[in-house]
């Protein structure tokens, strides 16, 4: 396990060292102590490298993660794992805004709650969320899944498109073109895969599936009113 | 003279100004659609513009430089404040952000190839970078839009500069469209969507709002790129004074400003008409801003939005700017609007210089498309060479200005070269009307 300690090392020095590490390192254990909040720590990260941050984070944390497996032990700031292309991030108390925000593939767990605008403009990410979801969630999500153990606040799923929505508890209300969807068995399965991989103790079977009703994928002016 | 029936002198028939012909025909299509009316390009009104402006030449209180013989220097280093890697370019004339979607992929290889053989950079657009645009761009500008179609770091890491766009002259406060009739498997597959839907380009970024936010996102892609990309921060010609101080209080290395007459690839009209300011009338409180804030040339201002020739490039660059960029000349440089397509404009109704439906994606042209038959009709090599030439008709236009002057390199070239034709441009410019030493709006004159 190498350490880095954030009240001696700098940002460039955290984040240059771990950028560096090769496809074939050995060095594949990290730790960053002392991280009080600093924003973009763990960012552009591209090897199959495990960092467990130790205290919260600020702003961007994980921001473009590939292959990496990044832990916070604490809470996140607005924008974790933005634009994520693979890889795992575990947020093991609540993440603030935009967690996901445009991410691209791999899976983020948020283990407590997450703010407003959890996974906007997804692109093929899959994140997992134990607790609850703030307003504007998945808003014009692209494609994946998001999946909610708690309950949603309002405009869940504003003009989505092809994202997968599952939601266990309430969901405060939809917003434009997104309506509960059948679920199918395609769609236990890969929830039932998601909740495994982010252990989360529930059954596929308590969810409800929310997507696209795909009335706005077209400009029709007759639909003006539901902006 | 013209009698009536009655045997009274007939008046001119006369058209009402308020309800011209354009107005009236704006009318009737609204009330046979019921939808607004969607096109491409930029404002098409007349709006003082680099034309009310003169250069006065030198004089008995200034000596010019030799034409073909005194050298007149018009290299520009672009983020010099905190980059590791500034990019050089050999012209101050840039290829502004255009996306492949809206493009079709060998048009913006034509900008590439001019581009660089011209000795300066293109820039991607919103659609993430393509294979043809990367490889035939020497120095490739690559746009973090709020979209974030296409987006990713290794993507970030090969670009030479990164672009946070912000707004754009053509529709501040605006998002974009793409119909679906150019998303085709391609265009879908880059943006992660599906084929023939309307993809919206958000008109917020979805992770950061406001200046504070800014800054802490321009750390993280500074990080990610290890603070070699100079980052660049394009605003629309809204509140330039502003958003250019929070722009260099965010970080910004360079400073993209772009006028109403700045292009789009698809907006409704009465926004490219109606919102947001001339380019003339930007660029002077944006350099008054990076001045206040003693940033002026640590920043570079590169503006855009109806630069032609020389002769606008040569007046931007004398208002202060560091260079330009230039969209819609280049897609004409390259054969949009060509005459020789008159037949095919006149069959969608308009004709050549008039075509600007570039949403629908019939372009005759071959470059506002992804229709394989049309795409077929352009020769980037062929579009490369043009812009190519243009770019250097540009720059030898812009040298014989700033000789004129005296300027042994055009950003020696100063407000004092200038004056203006009219009480608009004077007072939008900062500098004298012409035959007076009246600027408009300065206090004590």
């Amino acid at each position: 396990m190498q350490t880095i300690d954030m009240a001696e090392s700098g940002l460039r020095e955290l984040n240059s060292t771990l950028q560096a590490q090769a496809e074939q390192t050995n060095q594949t254990d990290w730790e960053i102590v002392n991280t009080r909040g600093s924003h973009a720590v763990a960012v552009g990260l591209d090897a199959p490298i495990d960092v467990t941050i130790r205290g919260s984070t600020g702003y961007y944390c994980a921001g473009m993660n590939k292959q990496a497996t990044v832990r916070v032990k604490g809470s996140a700031g607005p924008g974790v794992a933005e634009n994520m292309m693979s890889g795992t991030v575990i947020i093991d108390g609540d993440a603030s805004q935009y967690a996901g925000a445009t991410g691209h593939g791999g899976l983020l767990v948020i283990k407590g709650n997450a703010s407003s605008r959890c996974g906007i403009s997804m692109k093929g990410i899959d994140i997992v969320v134990h607790g609850n979801i703030g307003h504007m969630s998945a808003f014009m999500a692209q494609s994946g899944n998001l999946v909610v153990l708690g309950d949603a606040g309002d405009a869940l799923g504003d003009s989505l498109y092809e994202a997968r929505l599952f939601v266990r508890g309430s969901v405060k209300s939809l917003g434009a073109d997104c309506e509960e969807k059948e679920m199918r068995p395609e769609h236990l399965e890969i929830l039932r895969d998601l909740l495994e991989r982010s252990g989360a103790d529930a059954s596929p079977e308590e969810f409800k599936r929310y997507g696209s009703a795909r009335k706005l994928y077209n400009f029709n002016i007759d639909n003006a009113s539901a902006y | 003279m013209q009698m009536k029936n009655d045997g009274i002198p007939a008046t001119t028939p006369r058209k009402p100004w308020t309800f011209n012909d354009d107005v009236n025909s704006d009318i009737r299509r609204a009330a046979e659609t019921g939808i607004y009316d969607i096109r491409g390009g930029g404002a098409k009104r007349r709006v003082p513009h680099f034309d009310d402006l003169l250069f006065l030449g030198a004089s008995i209180s200034r000596y010019p430089l030799e034409g073909y013989r005194e050298k007149c220097e018009t290299k520009v280093t672009l983020g010099t404040r905190f980059a590791k890697k500034p990019i050089e370019l050999d012209i101050p004339i840039t290829i502004a952000g255009m996306s492949f979607g809206a493009l079709s992929g060998p048009a913006k290889e034509a900008l590439g190839r001019g581009a660089t053989a011209a000795g300066t950079s293109t820039t991607t657009g919103d659609g993430g970078m393509t294979e043809e645009e990367r490889g035939h761009s020497d120095k490739l500008v690559y746009q973090y839009l709020p979209s974030r179609y296409g987006m990713n770091p290794d993507d970030l890491r090969r670009a030479d500069a990164i672009e946070v766009v912000v707004g754009q002259g053509a529709k501040p406060g605006g998002g974009g469209m793409l119909l679906g009739q150019k998303i085709s498997d391609r265009v879908a597959e880059m943006r992660d969507l599906p084929k023939g839907i309307d993809q919206r380009s958000a008109c917020r970024h979805p992770d950061w709002t406001g200046p504070d936010d800014l800054e802490i996102k321009i750390l993280e892609l500074r990080e990610i790129t290890g603070w070699e990309k100079p980052i660049y921060i394009k605003i629309g010609g809204a509140r330039p004074y502003f958003d250019t101080t929070l722009a260099i209080k965010a970080g910004a290395d360079v400073v993209v400003l772009d006028g109403m007459q700045g292009g789009t690839a698809a907006t409704q009209d009465v926004f490219i008409e109606h919102v947001g300011q001339p380019t003339l009338a930007c660029i002077r409180p944006a350099v008054q801003a990076l001045q206040d804030l003693d940033m002026h040339r640590e920043v570079q201002l590169v503006v855009s939005g109806g630069i032609r020739s020389g002769a606008d490039v040569a007046k931007a660059l004398a208002m202060g700017a560091d260079a330009v960029a230039i969209g819609t000349a280049a897609l004409i440089a390259i054969g949009d609007n060509d005459p020789r397509w008159e037949a095919e404009y006149n069959k969608l109704g308009t004709t050549a210089g008039a075509y600007d439906d570039w949403q629908e994606g019939n372009d005759p042209a071959g470059i506002t498309t992804q229709t394989p038959e049309l795409m077929q009709r352009f020769d980037p090599v062929a579009g490369g060479r043009r812009l190519r030439n243009y770019l250097n008709v540009m720059t030898l236009e812009t040298q014989t200005i700033a000789r004129a002057c005296g300027k042994s390199h055009v950003h020696n070239l100063e407000p004092e070269d200038l004056c203006a034709l009219n009480i608009e441009a004077a007072a939008m410019a900062g500098v004298p009307l012409a035959g007076t030493d009246w600027i408009p709006g300065k206090q004590g004159m």
